[in-house]
């Protein structure tokens, strides 16, 4: 697949006003309100296209899978420092961008968009564009690349994107510690005001796992200003694959899941239903059937947000209403983009 | 005439802003604009038409709406240390001082974040945080004297922007007014707060998308001790491949530096840092963490540059040697103006690996022109600040400077870089914005910014220019031999 055959799908699409549904591996398809259009297949535009370990720089095309790209960046010892849900195999790099997920390590590494150098985009009118670029710094222009970062789809194709990746901890330790909610709450907060090396944190019926990476010498200091006990490396591993790719039995269940964030530091937020913590109490997710509304009231009353997940019905809206003057720039933004209003339609938010 | 006109315009506009701000609040004597007429590019002067001095956030409400409804163009302005002409005033508008909003609003040691007013210091904010053994990453040179609103509209970096990342990396919301007044207010304390990341548009976007009011920045634990490592390079070449192995070991330094020889003369006379001033390269390399994990991280450090061919290498011993290996680098635009009556900033950012064909080119550069520059350079982030020396009084010589400066943002460009890393685009380079992007893409951005401000009046003819401007410049960028709209007037 040429970038030109993408462009000229978007461009007959935006002339007949068929709305379209952007779709990589498909592994998100229940992220966001419900997809609808005519299935544009990324798929096919994939691959690395330069990679220099000594740059930190990799830049590749949307259908890349991300399995691939993480484990060309393993082989130089290299990785995405956001940890990327894949939340299946068929995980793409254009759909972990566009959706902007990042894993247990946003708390101290940062997210996607904190990693995104530049883009290449098909906007709505199939014109192709390159914002940002493949170097650290660089500030001519608006950032357009990060905020295009997280925007499903509903803006612009990514075609191709340039990533920062870090090196790979040279060691890496998990721990599990006995603590009850309130106190785990404080305890990781007060940890993310020391210097430690904490990569990780996650809290769940009583039990506060804490993920250590680093130099051998951080990671065994740290581990002596911690406590609690250590786990197996694999087990350790095979713990933080289960909670970023929600594999782990909390996420199991009929009710809705809920993805809550709030400031770190927030009391808990008093719905009835299952929590797991982590980001040092940044993210919470909720498996309940309490009501939208109460979920987003109290989400609210703590400074916060709440995303409906993973959902059977998501009548409610996946996220949380804007305030009208951000209302107001959004549908501005969107036809500035996408003035045919065909990419991705209603996957954010209803469009006017 | 012009003159006529803009005199009752002024006392038209200056009596509109009185009726809600004190009149020590509205400028528009000479004598009292007159500071006001440029920031850190002092090479573009103009006098403002009335300078405003809000100390309230309804007050900012009010002089955006009377702006508004007056078609007064608005120019934010922090502390003025600036150096890409971003807050140069409109002569026909308003000057908007944020300088009165001074108060730190709140420290929050558990969360880890500060809530700031726009016209606070950078270094004021890590100064609140140090008692609580926290502080605020970004650290731009003028770190003692630039406001966090001034940060916030250029995304400002600093020498340890390669661990901790840019401005945009440690500002978790702002609140702020668009230009008709409307009370925005874009991320959240919470993480990736819902719709379209506005913030990270808003951040970096030179003063033109709105005005802000109120920041929340992110707050690091201090790390426990630092040192820095002083390696000497015969070679400007090798020392750049040197970064690249540092990097390939695995390590992300706290700081990595280069400064070439020209530089470390100028500054040697002007601190005394101790630099090696027979070597063509110096690297400064800064590890932080635990004690145990500086030392093994220097020491790796020192084995890989060892092998790159560092011909000499001392570390700090304490933390006053730390700091004096630093003063030379921090001081180094300073010194450069003590060597020459005048000198010129650039601030490109390229790959790592063209470092050595860029420093060749801006040499022969130096030949062409006629002029010294001496190259300071955020090695680990390729983030290169040439200063070029020159005279004002000279004639022609700011001329050539600025041919010269257009060539090497053109080379940056050129080599797959950007024509400025830290410092933004301002009303001086914009004319290279012309290369950099595509017409396409310039006309996004135009119509970005007609969505937050469809008149056109916040700091208006900056950082993005027109396709007019483009054609005039003559340097447009011709997608496959056409030209966009071809209907457009071109002069």
């Amino acid at each position: 697949m040429t970038l030109e055959q993408l462009q000229e799908a978007i461009r007959d699409a935006a002339a007949n006003a068929t709305p379209l549904r952007l779709r990589g591996g498909g592994s998100k398809d229940f992220y966001g309100n419900e997809p609808r259009g005519t299935i544009l297949d990324t798929r096919g535009y994939a691959g690395i296209v330069s990679y220099e370990p000594t740059e930190l720089v990799v830049t590749a095309r949307c259908g890349t899978l991300l399995s691939e790209l993480e484990s060309v960046l393993d082989g130089e010892a290299q990785c995405l420092p956001f940890e990327p849900p894949h939340f299946g195999p068929e995980a793409t790099l254009g759909g972990c961008v566009a959706a902007g997920l990042s894993g247990p390590r946003r708390a101290s590494a940062g997210a996607v968009r904190d990693f995104v150098l530049g883009t290449k985009i098909v906007d709505g009118r199939g014109r192709l564009m390159s914002f940002g670029g493949q170097v650290m710094k660089n500030v001519a222009g608006y950032d357009v690349t990060r905020m295009l970062v997280g925007s499903l789809g509903t803006l612009a194709l990514l075609a191709e994107m340039s990533v920062k990746v870090l090196p790979r901890p040279a060691a890496e330790l998990s721990l599990k510690l006995e603590m009850p909610l309130e106190r785990a709450i404080e305890a990781m907060n007060r940890w993310a005001a020391r210097p430690l090396p904490i990569t990780g944190t996650a809290w769940l019926e009583g039990e506060l796992a804490v993920r250590l990476s680093g130099s051998q010498v951080a990671v065994r200091a740290a581990r002596e200003a911690i406590g609690g006990a250590a786990l197996e490396p694999a087990q350790g591993e095979a713990f933080w694959r289960a909670i970023r790719e929600h594999t782990h039995p909390f996420f199991s269940g009929p009710e809705p899941l809920w993805r809550i964030a709030l400031p770190s530091a927030a009391r808990a937020l008093g719905i009835n239903g299952r929590t797991l913590i982590e980001w040092s109490g940044g993210l919470r997710w909720l498996k309940s059937t309490a009501g939208a509304s109460a979920v987003r009231d109290a989400a609210r009353a703590l400074q916060g947000h709440a995303t409906l997940f993973r959902a059977a019905d998501k009548s409610a809206g996946a996220f949380m209403p804007l305030p009208p003057a951000l209302a107001r720039l959004h549908n501005e933004l969107k036809a500035v983009f996408d003035p045919a209003s065909i990419l991705n339609p209603g996957r954010m938010y209803a469009e006017r | 005439m012009g003159e006529v006109l803009s005199a009752s315009r002024q006392r038209e506009v200056a009596r509109a802003l009185r009726a809600f701000l004190p009149a020590r609040a509205v400028l528009y004597d000479e004598e009292d604009t007159r500071p006001y007429e440029c920031d850190g590019l002092t090479a573009y002067r103009r006098l403002p038409m009335v300078v405003a001095l809000p100390e309230t956030e309804e007050q900012v409400r009010r002089v955006l709406q009377s702006c508004s409804a007056m078609g007064v163009p608005v120019v934010p302005r922090g502390a003025g240390t600036g150096l890409s002409g971003g807050a140069l005033p409109p002569g026909d508008g308003i000057l908007l001082s944020m300088a009165k909003f001074m108060r730190i609003l709140r420290v929050d040691p558990l969360a880890r974040v500060a809530v700031v007013q726009p016209g606070v210091r950078n270094a004021a904010i890590s100064e609140a945080a140090a008692p609580f053994g926290l502080y605020y990453a970004p650290d731009p040179s003028s770190q003692i004297a630039c406001t966090i609103g001034g940060n916030v509209a250029e995304n400002s970096g600093g020498v340890h922007c390669l661990k901790y990342g840019l401005t945009v990396h440690n500002v978790l919301r702002v609140r702020g007014f668009t230009i008709d007044g409307e009370p925005v207010e874009l991320g959240s304390e919470a993480p990736d707060s819902p719709g379209y990341d506005l913030l990270a548009l808003a951040i970096g976007s030179e003063g033109m998308l709105l005005v802000v009011t109120e920041v929340t920045v992110k707050l690091l634990p201090q790390p426990q001790s630092a040192k820095v490592l002083m390696a000497s390079f015969d070679d400007v070449e090798n020392a750049g491949r040197a970064v690249a192995d540092v990097i390939a070991a695995g390590i992300i330094p706290a700081g990595l530096e280069m400064m070439d020889r020209p530089a470390t003369h100028a500054v040697e006379q002007f601190v005394g840092a101790g630099y090696d001033l027979e070597a063509a390269a110096i690297l400064l390399c800064e590890s932080d963490g635990a004690p145990e994990e500086v030392e093994d991280e220097i020491a790796r450090v020192k084995e890989v540059l060892q092998r790159s061919g560092a011909s000499r290498m001392s570390e700090s011993r304490s933390e006053a040697e730390r700091l004096r290996f630093w003063s030379g680098r921090k001081a180094a635009f300073p010194a450069v103006g003590r060597i020459s009556p005048d000198y010129y900033c650039m601030d490109g950012t390229i790959p790592r690996k063209r470092l050595g064909e860029v420093l060749n080119f801006i040499a022969q550069m130096e030949a062409k022109y006629g002029l010294r520059c001496p190259n300071v350079f955020h090695a680990g982030d390729g983030n290169l600040h040439p200063l070029i020396l020159f005279d004002a009084n000279k004639p022609d010589e700011l001329h050539r400077t600025e041919q010269f400066a257009a060539e090497v943002l053109e080379k940056c460009i050129e080599v797959g870089g950007t024509i400025t890393g830290e410092h933004g685009v301002g009303i001086e380079k914009i004319n290279q914005m012309c290369i950099q992007f595509r017409p396409e893409e310039l006309e996004l951005f135009l119509a970005v910014k007609r969505a937050f401000d469809p008149a056109g009046l916040l700091n208006p003819g900056k950082a993005v220019p027109t396709l007019a401007r483009c054609a005039e410049y003559g340097r447009m960028r011709v997608h496959r031999g056409k030209l966009p709209h071809p209907e457009l007037p071109r002069f």
